[in-house]
């Protein structure tokens, strides 16, 4: 079942990944057993990923992150949340991010 | 802000401006066969004193991940001898590496497997399996006990359900387990089927370092006729197989030495950064304790992708031979032949030649690089290959 991303909720990056930068691309490199569906997957992310990623850093809450994205990108309100808690779960799903704390 | 999906996986081959990086943690090994290009004693003090130490590895692994090598290939000797290898294993997946290991699965404790096993290597590793029973295996191997490690670490490996695939070594002790060594890797869910990889082309000494050993080596390749024999024994896949590579890599012979474009590029044991795994002439090499792996890559190899050949027997024969392709002729096996970069190597000739006679490329007595009408004898044999 999908877990529920309240904008108070805090994440960070899992131990279970290494992300590399290579070539301005970004790369989740799998660390531990069983992340993705092969353990021989590597993945990317498309832009919007990316700038999701770069801002989850166990500091963050998922508003201050939509609210700094507001800044970044021309899009509204409601889609930048769409993107933001779209993102959070597959990457929660794929054991990429953990929840840190709620603020 | 787009987009449905937001991870991608991603496939990232011929991408990277680095593929995979070689690193020869030792050139020790446990086993003693008697083929081996490289090996030295397991307790080889000179060697071992001399190997890079921990810290110089790493440096050397956080250069690669730096510079965006997607890969690394742990090899040795046997890489698993050396004290420190969990904690390079480890070092090198921290810094989002994947690992190709390639070893004789003797020294996979149940330790070093629960690791594998935790932090996958995310490549298949490749163990050299050297026959099917004992008395075949260490044969080849010269070490008593050697069969019941081999089978162990196999055994901790397929217990974990870690991912790896087999090859071997075809060779007179194990010549007559062909067969049973195709049905025993054809269990191994990874080999999906495919008949695992036997070489018996062997290298000579690498290191030019021992004439006797060469002597042996030399004996113990398959003639040009056993290896036709090998090679075809299923004809029409052979044929099919060999029309592909040849539609792919044909291209005019010339004297430009390095036509593989140099690489993977090999660090030994010593952290000397050379070309290949296969080519250590001095003056090809770079020594990484007192420079860089950018500095190597970048200024140093490409110089060598301009070398020509000088020999007039290379220039008279190789430079103007159409079955290059087919060819194991390269600046690495002239160097472990002859000490030289471009003195053409008989035995691999003559292998390229059995094959093409047996292709219908060429006539029997006919020398392949006086061949005249070469472009359409290849066309007229990749048409009847479709």
């Amino acid at each position: 079942m999908t877990k529920s991303i309240g904008t108070d909720m805090v994440f960070a990056r899992s131990n279970d990944v290494v992300a590399r930068e290579i070539d301005g691309m970004l790369i989740i490199v799998p660390l531990t057993a069983g992340v993705g569906d092969m353990e021989d997957d590597l993945f990317s992310m498309n832009e919007t990923g990316t700038a999701i990623w770069n801002m989850i850093d166990g500091k963050k809450t998922i508003k201050e992150i939509i609210s700094g994205l507001k800044e970044e990108f021309i899009a509204g309100q409601g889609e930048i949340t769409k993107d933001v808690t779209g993102i959070v779960e597959e990457l929660l799903k794929r054991r990429m991010i953990v929840e840190a704390a709620s603020s | 802000m787009n987009g449905d999906t937001y991870v991608i996986k991603k496939n990232l081959s011929g991408i990277l401006p680095h593929a995979q990086l070689d690193i020869e943690l030792t050139e020790r090994c446990n086993n003693s066969c008697i083929h081996c290009s490289i090996n030295l004693p397991a307790g080889d003090k000179i060697s071992s004193s001399r190997e890079l130490d921990t810290d110089g590895w790493k440096n050397i692994l956080r250069q690669a991940a730096d510079l965006g090598f997607m890969t690394v290939r742990i090899t040795g000797g046997e890489p698993l001898l050396r004290h420190d290898f969990s904690e390079l294993y480890i070092f090198a997946r921290l810094l989002g590496l994947k690992v190709l290991l390639f070893t004789n699965a003797r020294l996979i404790t149940s330790q070093i497997a629960d690791m594998l096993a935790d932090t996958p290597p995310l490549e298949y590793i490749e163990v050299s399996v050297y026959g099917m029973k004992k008395e075949s295996y260490e044969a080849v191997t010269g070490v008593p006990g050697s069969y019941a490690g081999f089978r162990n670490g196999i055994q901790s490996l397929l217990d974990r359900k870690i991912p790896f695939v087999v090859k071997g070594a075809l060779l007179p002790p194990n010549k007559n387990e062909t067969r049973e060594f195709k049905e025993w890797a054809a269990t191994i869910p990874w080999m999906e089927g495919t008949p695992p990889v036997c070489s018996m082309f062997f290298d000579l000494r690498v290191r030019r370092d021992s004439a006797l050993r060469n002597s042996i080596i030399y004996k113990l390749r398959v003639s040009p006729d056993e290896a036709i024999m090998i090679l075809t024994e299923h004809p029409e896949s052979y044929r099919r197989e060999m029309a592909e590579f040849f539609d792919r890599f044909a291209s005019p012979s010339n004297d430009r030495l390095f036509t593989c474009g140099i690489g993977p590029a090999c660090v030994d044991a010593y952290g000397t950064l050379q070309p290949c795994m296969a080519l250590r002439l001095p003056d090809l090499t770079y020594d990484l304790k007192k420079g860089s792996l950018k500095e190597a890559l970048t200024s140093v190899f490409p110089r060598m992708r301009e070398m020509r050949a000088e020999n007039p027997l290379y220039l008279e024969r190789c430079a103007r031979c159409f079955l290059k392709p087919m060819c194991d002729q390269c600046p690495a096996k002239s160097w472990s032949e002859h000490g030289t970069l471009d003195t053409p190597v008989e035995y691999f000739c003559k292998i390229a030649h059995s094959q093409a006679l047996f292709l219908g490329l060429i006539k029997k007595g006919e020398e392949a690089w006086m061949v005249r009408d070469s472009e359409e004898r290849i066309k007229d044999y990749l048409q009847k290959s479709r």
